[in-house]
Parts: structure tokens; sequence; C-alpha cells
């Protein structure tokens, strides 16, 4: 694979985040760099969502640093972060249930959207051309996740395989260039596991997309990212190739766990 | 087509689509859905882009006489490179696009393939697989990019780069493809088309452009067809079905054909579309019942009473409205009432709305399908026919519909018996040769030039050619007895529950069957029931669901008994296989008609068993899971006796 990576994306230096007494993540760093796909991994509770919050701005850590291209982030909120670039899927999906595919989509799309609410209930002039430019961007990602023919189903009514792949099309509405998947294989049989993984691959390959996951299935992880950091008990305990990872004997321990 | 002296030189594809380019440039030729949207293609821009691949083929040095293959779904473009290969006289070669690395290897093999066009990356990664055994292949035309941009091989070309070669080519040269549209001749080859062959290795079937026209004329001028019509193109390209239908007949009457979203959005396709003119194997007028069927079980009891009261006077006197045949008044009121509050909606749901003619073919269909489908209005019909004979043999007329025979011999045919009771045609519409398998052809041709189709059958006193099942599946019991197996599948097969069936008797003492359960309409009936099962393999063990298959079965039976021929036919013993019979595994072909030697071989086990009187047998069978792996099912099954009839004419069940 013919696959060039760019300069760092985002670099975490030195996180702690507390919630109270309670240390979710203690001094860690690690960077993401363009293009690549980036995994964390660990034991439940390892402070993996923790992780991916900091970066999407919902926890703002008590300390450390956050350089986000290239430029120091101060506090800020999650829409702020999303209007940089960054999307995100949720562990348990966050869809809207009563509404169809198409329209969960479509609330990708909601901070490109820029005339006004009244305009739209006219659906007149501009925002009937905008709505057209969105839905045909809407469309587009519909076709790339192979998901036209549940295009009106409502989202409550599809299995939970394809709910995780309509997550995916509206974080992709966003056209995000740092794309954060929480668990995005969770729950899944092989075959829709399979799917998943080449949907990220070809998101990854097609769009140039820079993706941070958190997964559990190893198998995935190893076959699928560039570069694995390995979290336990908030604390980084490894970080490197999915094969320097494997053999890493502190996270044998972590998973397997060990009689000291 | 008013001019005389025109229609003289349209006497191949090429020059039909140009004449067409033509005189309705503006009409819609194709209409392909994506994103969302319907996408028209009329005839001047279809022209425009099949000129310019086949010019751009001709860049990569395709030459008169080289084979394209032709591997996807029914996309517009590939449509386009099957008359762009006919242009400059190629042959297209149709692949199905489902079939796994080895299957296309053979074909390609066979063909001596140099050129490709194919869909997408699937196919390509297929090709790929296997180049080592096809090293002749030169370039491969892929018509999505998608995913496609870290391929390096320099063989690999995209649709789009090679119409733009192909543009400039017919700029610099635009006499060139008039030219080579203006050597092809009527009897060239314009296409070959595998034979799926239930039995050996598949045959590449040539058939030329006069052969392809003459059923498309025919066909066209006897349902009096015309550019009008819309036409779901859905089933596979490398099926003669389709290419009758959505190739053949759209270039000869010139009307539109559309090209579904993807393989799982064709109902809502259809539905969108309204198609006027339709074609579709059984299987899939069945689900579509069994799908409304499964659906009208969940409604409330008020829309039950309406759809079953209706439906009734539907039974009584749709198809005679729907023939011309005088209906009592009160019978019309009541089914114009039907038609406002069930058939018309009905219809709107099942996409059937503004059908004119609809046909089916490939295999036998249910006299409850048939007959459903009339009654609603809607003008169902059979053909008959094989890949040899441009799936055009026999037709019925409009208004005389017998549910048992698939019509009468279709215009420029010719339809005769051999002593054996083999159909024998004969007509324009013959293939001309197999490819490369001079001793194949002859064998298929006798003496005097008739194709021998292989199927048994016998005219009725209307002159209807009925069907009765492949000439050498038709065995006999050990009685003497008649058995023909596809005859009592067929009957086992119209019950909505039943899947597949595979009849066996042939020199034993009585007939025996396997059965495939449907997973949809039993799994909906195990539910209803408040049955619990893990899968299809438990479903299809349980004591209930064999009840269910028996009663079934034991219908068949009396059915079996008033038949003359057929009474010494009816079903001993039975069992329910653990597993679907699948064309992955070898046991169906790809177009679902099962493969008898290989299963008597594979399960050999359990058909002794059934003969031998046991009540059970275990049995381990390899399975291959779509992605490729191998793995094993094993299971016990059981056998049951069912109840036999005495035969009409009071002689005892043997």
């Amino acid at each position: 694979m013919a696959r060039q990576f760019g300069d760092v994306v985002i670099d975490l230096q030195n996180i702690s985040l507390r919630f109270g007494g309670v240390k979710a993540l203690t001094d860690i760093s690690f960077n993401v760099v363009e293009h690549e796909i980036r995994a964390i991994i660990g034991p439940n509770g390892a402070g993996k969502s923790s992780m991916l919050n900091v970066i999407n701005g919902v926890y703002h850590p008590q300390e450390g640093n956050i350089i986000f291209r290239g430029q120091q982030r101060q506090k800020m909120e999650p829409y702020e972060a999303a209007s940089q670039g960054i999307a995100r899927t949720f562990q348990n999906i966050a869809l809207f249930k009563g509404m169809s595919v198409l329209d969960n989509i479509m609330t990708g799309r909601n901070l490109m959207m820029k005339t006004s609410f009244l305009h739209h209930m006219l659906y007149w002039g501009k925002a009937q051309r905008e709505e057209i430019e969105h839905r045909k961007k809407v469309e587009e990602v519909i076709d790339f996740l192979e998901i036209q023919s549940i295009r009106k189903t409502p989202v409550g009514r599809l299995p939970y395989g394809l709910q995780k792949r309509v997550e995916l099309a509206r974080a992709l509405a966003a056209e995000p260039t740092l794309l954060l998947l929480d668990e995005p294989m969770a729950g899944m049989n092989v075959e829709e596991k399979q799917d998943m993984c080449r949907f990220i691959l070809d998101v990854n390959d097609q769009f140039g997309t820079t993706i941070v996951l958190i997964e559990h299935d190893m198998g995935v992880v190893m076959d699928i990212s560039d570069r694995v950091v390995v979290l336990d008990y908030g604390k980084k305990i490894g970080d490197g190739t999915p094969d320097e990872v494997k053999n890493d004997p502190k996270v044998i321990d972590a998973y397997l766990g060990t009689s000291h | 087509m008013s001019d005389t002296s025109g229609q003289a030189a349209l006497d191949t594809f090429p020059r039909l689509l140009m004449h067409h380019a033509a005189v309705r440039p503006n009409r819609p030729a194709m209409r392909e859905k994506e994103y969302g949207i319907w996408q028209t293609y009329n005839w001047a821009e279809v022209a425009e882009n099949v000129r310019a691949i086949a010019c751009g083929l001709a860049e990569l040095g395709f030459r008169r006489g080289d084979r394209l293959a032709i591997i996807g779904d029914n996309r517009p473009r590939l449509y386009w490179s099957v008359a762009a290969c006919q242009c400059l006289g190629g042959i297209p070669v149709m692949l199905y696009q489902d079939a796994v690395a080895e299957e296309m290897a053979y074909v390609l093999q066979d063909a001596e393939i140099k050129f490709a066009v194919v869909e997408d990356q699937e196919q390509v990664d297929k090709m790929l697989e296997i180049l080592p055994d096809v090293p002749f292949v030169e370039h491969i035309v892929y018509d999505d990019p998608r995913g496609m941009r870290h391929y390096t091989q320099t063989m690999l070309k995209g649709l789009d780069e090679l119409q733009e070669m192909g543009r400039i080519h017919d700029r610099n040269q635009s006499d060139f493809l008039n030219a080579e549209i203006a050597k092809g001749a009527s009897d060239d080859i314009s296409i070959m088309l595998y034979t799926s062959g239930t039995t050996g290795k598949p045959k590449g079937v040539c058939q030329t452009h006069g052969a392809f026209i003459a059923a498309a004329k025919g066909a066209t001028e006897f349902d009096k067809l015309s550019e009008n019509e819309d036409i779901l193109s859905y089933l596979p390209m490398a099926w003669v079905g389709d290419h009758l239908f959505s190739f053949a007949q759209a270039m000869y009457a010139g009307f539109t054909i559309n090209c579904p979203e993807s393989g799982e959005t064709v109902m809502t396709d259809l539905r969108e579309i309204g198609p006027t003119y339709y074609f579709a194997p059984p299987r899939v007028f069945e689900n579509l019942l069994t799908t409304v069927m499964i659906r009208m079980e969940d409604a409330g009891a008020i829309k039950r009473k309406i759809f079953s009261y209706f439906m009734g006077v539907a039974r009584r006197c749709g198809a005679d409205i729907l023939d011309g045949k005088p209906v009592s008044g009160s019978d019309r009121l009541q089914y114009w009432l039907g038609n406002l509050l069930v058939y018309g909606p009905l219809k709107n749901v099942l996409g059937m709305s503004r059908i004119r003619v609809a046909y089916t073919a490939g295999a036998a269909i249910g006299p409850d399908l048939f007959r459903f489908y009339r009654s609603i209005g809607i003008n169902l019909k059979q053909l008959y026919g094989q890949t040899e004979t441009c799936a055009y043999v026999c037709l019925q007329p409009d208004g005389e519909i017998k549910l048992d025979s698939v019509g009468k011999p279709a215009p420029f045919v010719e339809v005769k018996l051999a002593d054996n009771g083999e159909i024998l045609v004969k007509g324009p519409m013959l293939l001309k040769a197999y490819y490369k398998r001079p001793d194949a052809t002859a064998e298929s041709l006798n003496e005097d030039g008739y194709f021998m189709t292989g199927d048994a059958g016998f005219f009725d006193e209307d002159g209807h050619l009925k069907i009765i099942d492949r000439a050498k599946d038709v065995g006999k019991l050990n009685d003497g007895s008649m058995f023909a197996p596809n005859f009592i599948e067929n009957k086992l097969k119209f019950f909505q529950h039943v899947k597949e069936a595979v009849a066996f008797g042939n020199e034993r003492d009585f007939v025996t069957a396997f059965i495939n359960i449907d997973l949809e309409a039993v799994g909906n009936w195990a539910e209803r029931k408040g049955l619990a099962y893990a899968g299809y393999t438990d479903l299809a063990q349980q004591d209930a669901v064999y009840s269910l298959i028996r009663e079934g079965i034991e219908q068949v039976n009396a059915d079996l008994a008033n038949d003359p021929m057929m009474s010494t036919s009816q079903i001993k013993r039975f069992l329910i296989l653990h597993k679907e019979l699948d064309a992955d595994d070898g046991e169906l072909t790809r177009t679902r008609k099962v493969r008898r030697k290989f299963i008597m071989e594979r399960y050999g086990v359990l058909i002794d068993a059934l003969y031998e009187g046991k009540q059970s047998q275990y049995i381990e069978t390899e399975v291959k899971y779509e992605d490729g792996r191998a793995g094993k099912i094993a299971a016990t099954l059981r056998i049951e006796d069912v109840k036999t009839f005495a035969p009409q004419g009071g002689k005892q069940a043997a």
C-alpha cells in the first residue's frame, strides 16, 4: 500500500483529566498524524472514551496541552471542534430513532447550513439551492456506504449493525478531516465487522481522512490501524505499530492479567 | 421504422442504435438511479457514449472478432459496452456478476478473453486473483473508480479515461467507427451467452444479430410494444432473458430501460418506475406474493376480511375480465369496488400499476401464483425458450391464457415433437454454434436443422404447448409408470412454505423427496405460533414444521392421485434438509435450478435412508460461506412417512 502520512494533526501533551477525586487520565501524551488510522485500546475503564472526549472538546483536561494543527487549543466547545473538521460516532448509538436514515445523515450537514430558519421554512431561492447541495453530498455518502436501500427507513427499525453504519454516514456527511470512532464494531457479527473495516479503510483511502478509533476487537485493530496507543487505568502503557504493541509485555499483562 | 429502404439496413444492433439516435434522439433510452435521482440518457447520448467506448476500445487494440468480457450488475455503461463491442465487430461475452473466481476463469479461458469491462473493484479483484490462469487478459476496464486509487497495474483503466481516449480518437478519425459499423453483417455473432448447464461445463452459445433481432421483432409485434414502454432491468445481464428484454427488444422497439440503484433497492425502484412491460422469473413473483401474504397476515382483522373477500371476487371473475370474457354485472361491480379498495393499491405497492404485459419464464409457475396475478388485473403471461433459441419459442397470446401451458409457437418459430416427446424447434432465432464446440453443436441440432431442446412436452387440443419435464430427467418407477421429478417438485414448490424440493424415484419402488423450507415464510409462521428457533437448521427439524410440510405434501399427493399419468408418483417419504440448497455449494445452478446428479452424490446417505425405512439419519455437509471460507454443518435429520391416496379409478395406491 502506497500510503503517505502527513504532518501531525493533533498533538496531545501530558494530558490529565480528573472528575473530582477520580483520575480518568494521567499524564498522557501521543499524537495523530495526517491520513493515518490511529487506534486507542485498553481494558474497560481505561479512559479511552474520555480520551476521545478530550479530543473533540467535550471534556477539558485540567493539565496538559493540545496542539491542533500547529496551534495551541484554548478551552473550547464540541461544536467548535466540529467546525474545525472533527466528527465522531458514539459507543452507544446517538441517532434520532424516529427520523429516517436520510434525515439523520442530513443533520451531519447542520453546521454548514447558512440560510436562516425562516428562509428554510419558505424553501425558496437560496435555501432551496442550499438544501439541494447538501442533499447531493448526503447522497454521495449514502452511495459510498451502500445504504441506498434504507434511505427512507426510520433508524429505530434498523438492525444494530446498520445503525452503526448510519452513524458513520452522519459523521462523514460533515466532511471531516479528523474522524473519531468510538467502538464502531461493538456488537457486530463477523460479516458486519468485515463490512465496517472495509468502509473505514475506504474512507481513509478515498478521502484521506485521519481516523482515531477505539476498538476492543484486537483482530480488527491489528489489521486496520497504522499505530496503536494502549491505555490502562488512565495511563499510557504502550504506543507504536500493531506489531510492537502486540509484543509489549506491559500490554500483554494489562490484557491477560499477571500473577504478581 | 416506417421507411422500408431504411428497414432493410437495420439488421445489426449498432445500426439500430444509430437509427434510434437519428429518429428519436430525445426519447429516454436508459435511466439509472444514482445518488437518489433517476438520471436519464436519451438515445443521442447513448449513441455518443457507445461511440466513445467503441473508439476507446479500438485505441486499446480491440479488433474485429475479439471477445470482450462484460461482468457486473445492470449498469447503463455495461449495456453501452455491449453495443460498443458490437460496433467494432467484436463479440461481447456476458459473465454472471456473482460467479466465483474459478467459474470466471473457466469462461475467460474458454472464450480466450483479452479485454474485459467490469463494474467495480470487487470484479477487478476477482480478475486479478485469477490472472495467473488467464495470462492472455491484456486490459481490464472498470466502470466504478471507487477504491481503485492505489491499484497500480498498467492493465487497469477507468471507463471514463477510456471514453476520453475514444472521444479524441473519434474526433480525429470520425469516419472510422461508421466504417466499422458498416462492415457488420446480420449473420455476425452479436453475443456469447454461457449456458449455466445443469450438467457439465458451461458452453458458450453464439447468437447472431439476425437471431436476436428476429426474436425481438417477433415479440414486439406479438405484444404490440412501442417506444413508450418502460422496463426495469434488474436480472443478470448474462442471462438470455435480460439480453432479450433489456437489450435486443429495447434496441428494436426503442423503449426505455431502467437500471435500479442497487440489488437491494429493486422493489423501491420498481415502484418508482412503474414499468409497463415486465419480465421476472417465477421466484420473483413468488417472493412478492409471499411478502404480501405475510404482511396481510399481520394486518388488522378488518383489513384481512376486506382483503380475503375481494380476493375471492378476483378469483371468481378477475381472470375472465382480463381476458375479455363475459362476466355478470354484479361481479363486474364487485370487481370494480375491489379494484378501488384492494387490487389497485396492491398493484401500486408492487409497482405494477402501469403494467401492460408481464412475462415469466425460466421455471414452471404455480397455478395459484399465476391466477393470483392475473385475477388482480396484471396481464402476466408465460413464455418458453432457452439460451440457444434467444429465449423465444412459445408465447401465450392475450386472451388465451392457460395456466399449465406455455402458449403457442411464437411468430417465425416452428415447433414439433420427437417420438419420445422431446420438443424440437426451428426458426431464425436458433444459435449459430456453441463456441469451439462443433461436437456439441452437432449434437444439439438434428439432421433437419431442428434444435433439440431436451424438454419433454405435448400439444393440447388448442395447440398450446405443455412442458412436463427435462426429457432426460423423465424416468420410470420400478412398476413401469412415468416419473417426472420436476413436475412433482414444482407442485411442492407452489406451497409458500417450500422453497426448494428434490424428488427421487427413478428405478425405485416409490417416490421420496427432500424439502427446503422457506425461512422467511416458515419463520413468520413460527413467530405467529410462538415457536422459538435458533436458525434454519433448528427450525427445519421441529415437529410442527414437519407436520406443516407433511400437510402440504399430502395435498400434492391428493392432486397427483387425480392425474391418470402421475398417480403412482405420490410421495411416500420425505425429509427436510438441514441447510438451504445453494449455488455456492454447487447444488443449484446460478439460475437456481436443482443439479440433480450432484445432489444425489452429495446426499447419497440421505437417499439410502429414505428408501431403507430409517426414522432418522445423521449427516455432515461442507458448506462455503459467502466470503469463501468453508465450514461444516452437521445434523440428524428426521424422516417421515406421508399418506398417499387411491388414484381416481379405484386402483390401490402402490
